[in-house]
């Protein structure tokens, strides 16, 4: 098996791998393309007349969440840290909790595109919406630029290019086939391939998963002692501490990380429009506990995935390939099932950059086309067909600087930007939202204060951590001005911005509005008047 | 607490079928007079201070509230047992799996059994007491494009 794996690694097959994505793309173009009938309305644009059933929906945001990130990254952190990688899926599916209880149904209820349309509910229009805007801007384009810079490594790692002009030419093509989704087929077209995408995901994960357990005779105590054998962290590698473990500042991190990823999940803005593409907060419901089923079968499947690769690849291995860590699971779906399979993972995870760049794409569009464009700039008075032209011209825009951006962060390290992404969205926009469905004195004042406190404090936070100076692996490695300890600013900027949210109301000499309280709290409840 | 005129499970066509005995009867009188309805939309106003309303929201809040502080507690729990007790965690159960492995996998049941009763209490206390105000506000359940 060491010689299979000696010969197997470098040259993966990249014709296998490339061909079974382009199956991938032309299907999902396809699929978007029959899906664009009617796209006109900004209904069908922004939520696809929302149309989707819950079980639908359900699918299509696991795939949203089962970013590339989390999927080759979980697997791989899995494999090389052991244990501490196990919490990341933990952490991830706990999130669901918060949508499916205090989120989902209100929400749908509430607003009808945008996470903007709650927040500025009861409160002044222009000055909450551009706050709203704001943070899914920032949030998006964190989470996007991400999204595209891993792609770079993939490619090294799927596709054997290794130049990095090649690498900037696939990056591009990535980005090109993506805004195409956004634009032929809007919010409708984007779901279809989320829906194909988390299909092909799950199934995957699934067969692998039964196919190592059987290697193992079934025995998932079997598993983890071969692949404790097979680690150089020995037994430390099914122990918690793998990777966070070191020292207090390590263990402070990774609680900060932690709160970070359960908090931050369920305020992701573009997790938050997906509710919109269903009829009513029953199906909201619905969509939430799909998606938790199916993240609950993901997460079971990348343990063993993890682990298996752990066993079977070994942490040499792994490390040596290009791409690092998140090569585990393309690794030993080559040492399991040879060219074809790894064709087929590597594939999916092409895939999975590209829908959930699509993703965040629709919900950069649409909150620029209808938070700041239509409600700011026009008053709420724009046309309908203007809105639409706006969203998909921002599209474009988005689609350029994500391209822009993945080239220039290729390499980088990136992990910082996903834990970025979400304890801004845990800070600016889970409390407001919170407050704002359940407080009935919260204000505008305190909606201002509580997103502008916690996205600027993330910000400050992470410029001035070891992430962006000081420490070996930091962006600018040579310069030192780091005074925050964390990698993760959430322990302190979530609270942080509970409180700004909670002073601003009690500072903001504005009034709340009773009767649009009224109108929020029964609509979110009952749905009448949605 | 339970409230005995009303079937148990009820779904949404045994709410609507008691639609015209509702009619018949106790709008809230205060909320009358505080707004008068808007032209063109539903008395929200007269609907949150109507009993009914109030009834489905302290519901809603009493299931919601309590066991989202449980989860959060549970997880954060767990996050700072996994930060901060390596030994415990580390104790073997059965073969190699050891406490942490049992306890991470126990998050995952909770969070099944969390959704599991959520969805049982929604749809037991809280869709037929939504069918019921929607009916009154003359909107069909469910249905609402």
């Amino acid at each position: 098996m060491t010689a299979l794996a000696a010969e197997g690694t470098p040259a993966s097959n990249p014709l296998v791998n490339t061909a079974v994505f382009a199956l991938f793309v032309a299907i999902t173009l396809y699929v978007v393309y029959r899906a664009s009938s009617r796209n006109s309305s900004t209904a069908d644009y922004y939520a696809a007349g929302s149309a989707f059933t819950g079980r639908q929906n359900g699918i299509a945001l696991s795939g949203d969440f089962l970013s590339a990130a989390s999927f080759l990254g979980i697997a791989g952190a899995i494999a090389m840290h052991g244990y501490d990688g196990f919490l990341y899926s933990i952490g991830f599916l706990v999130a669901w909790l918060v949508d499916l209880l205090l989120i989902a149904e209100l929400l749908r209820n509430t607003g009808r595109f945008t996470m903007g349309d709650v927040l500025s509910f009861r409160m002044k229009q222009r000055p909450v919406r551009a706050a709203a805007a704001t943070s899914t801007l920032v949030i998006s384009f964190f989470y996007m630029l991400a999204q595209m810079a891993g792609a770079g490594g993939l490619v090294a790692l799927l596709l054997n290019v290794h130049s990095k002009l090649g690498q900037a030419l696939v990056i591009g093509v990535v980005g090109l086939v993506m805004v195409l989704y956004v634009l032929v087929g809007g919010m409708k077209g984007t779901t279809w391939v989320q829906i194909i995408k988390a299909t092909i995901l799950l199934l995957c994960g699934a067969l692998l998963t039964v196919f190592l357990f059987g290697k193992f005779g079934f025995s998932f105590s079997n598993l983890l002692s071969s692949a404790a054998e097979n680690s150089p962290l020995g037994d430390k590698l099914l122990e918690p501490g793998g990777s966070y473990g070191k020292n207090g500042t390590t263990k402070l991190d990774f609680v900060s990380l932690a709160l970070a990823l359960v908090l931050g999940a369920a305020a992701l803005p573009h997790v938050l429009m997906r509710f919109y593409t269903v009829p009513n907060s029953r199906e909201a419901r619905r969509s939430v506990v799909w998606a938790t089923a199916c993240m609950f079968l993901f997460y079971l499947c990348t343990l063993v995935i993890g682990f298996g690769a752990a066993a079977l690849v070994g942490a040499d291995e792994i490390k040596a390939a290009p791409g690092g860590e998140n090569s585990a699971a393309p690794l030993l779906a080559l040492h399991v099932g040879g060219t074809l399979l790894l064709g087929i993972i590597a594939a999916v995870a092409f895939a999975t950059i590209l829908a959930v760049v699509a993703g965040l794409t629709i919900t950069a569009s649409a909150s620029f086309a209808h938070d700041v464009y239509a409600n700011i700039f026009k008053h709420g008075k724009a046309e309908p067909a203007d809105e639409v032209r706006v969203a998909r011209l921002t599209a474009i825009v988005v689609g350029a600087l994500a391209i822009v951006g993945g080239v220039l962060a290729n390499g980088q390290n990136i992990a910082f930007l996903v834990a970025l992404a979400f304890a801004v969205a845990a800070s600016a926009n889970l409390s407001t939202l919170l407050y704002s469905l359940f407080w009935k004195r919260f204000n505008t004042t305190g909606t201002l204060w509580g997103i502008y406190g916690g996205l600027i404090a993330c910000l400050v936070l992470v410029l001035f951590s070891p992430v962006v100076s000081g420490a070996p692996d930091s962006i600018f490695k040579s310069i030192d001005f780091a005074w925050f300890p964390l990698k993760n600013p959430g322990l302190v900027s979530i609270p942080f911005s509970f409180l700004c949210g909670f002073v601003g109301t009690f500072v903001g000499r504005s009034k709340a509005d009773a009767d649009k309280h009224a109108e929020m709290e029964v609509r979110s409840l009952t749905g009448i008047g949605s | 607490m339970y409230d005995v005129a009303r079937p148990a499970a009820g779904n949404p066509m045994e709410e609507t079928g008691q639609l015209p005995a509702l009619f018949t009867g106790d709008r809230p009188s205060g909320a009358q007079h505080r707004r008068p309805a808007p032209p063109t939309g539903p008395d929200y106003a007269g609907i949150q201070a109507s009993p009914e309303f109030v009834s489905l929201r302290r519901r809603f809040r009493a299931f919601v509230f309590p066991m989202s502080f449980a989860f959060f507690a549970w997880y954060m729990t767990y996050v700072l047992l996994a930060a901060y007790a390596h030994d415990f965690m580390s104790r073997k159960v059965f073969g190699q799996v050891n406490v942490g492995i049992v306890l991470g996998i126990g998050q995952f049941a909770s969070t099944a059994l969390v959704t599991w009763l959520y969805l049982r209490y929604a749809r037991r206390q809280v869709d037929p007491r939504v069918a019921e105000l929607r009916a009154r506000a003359g909107l069909p359940e469910g249905t609402r494009r």
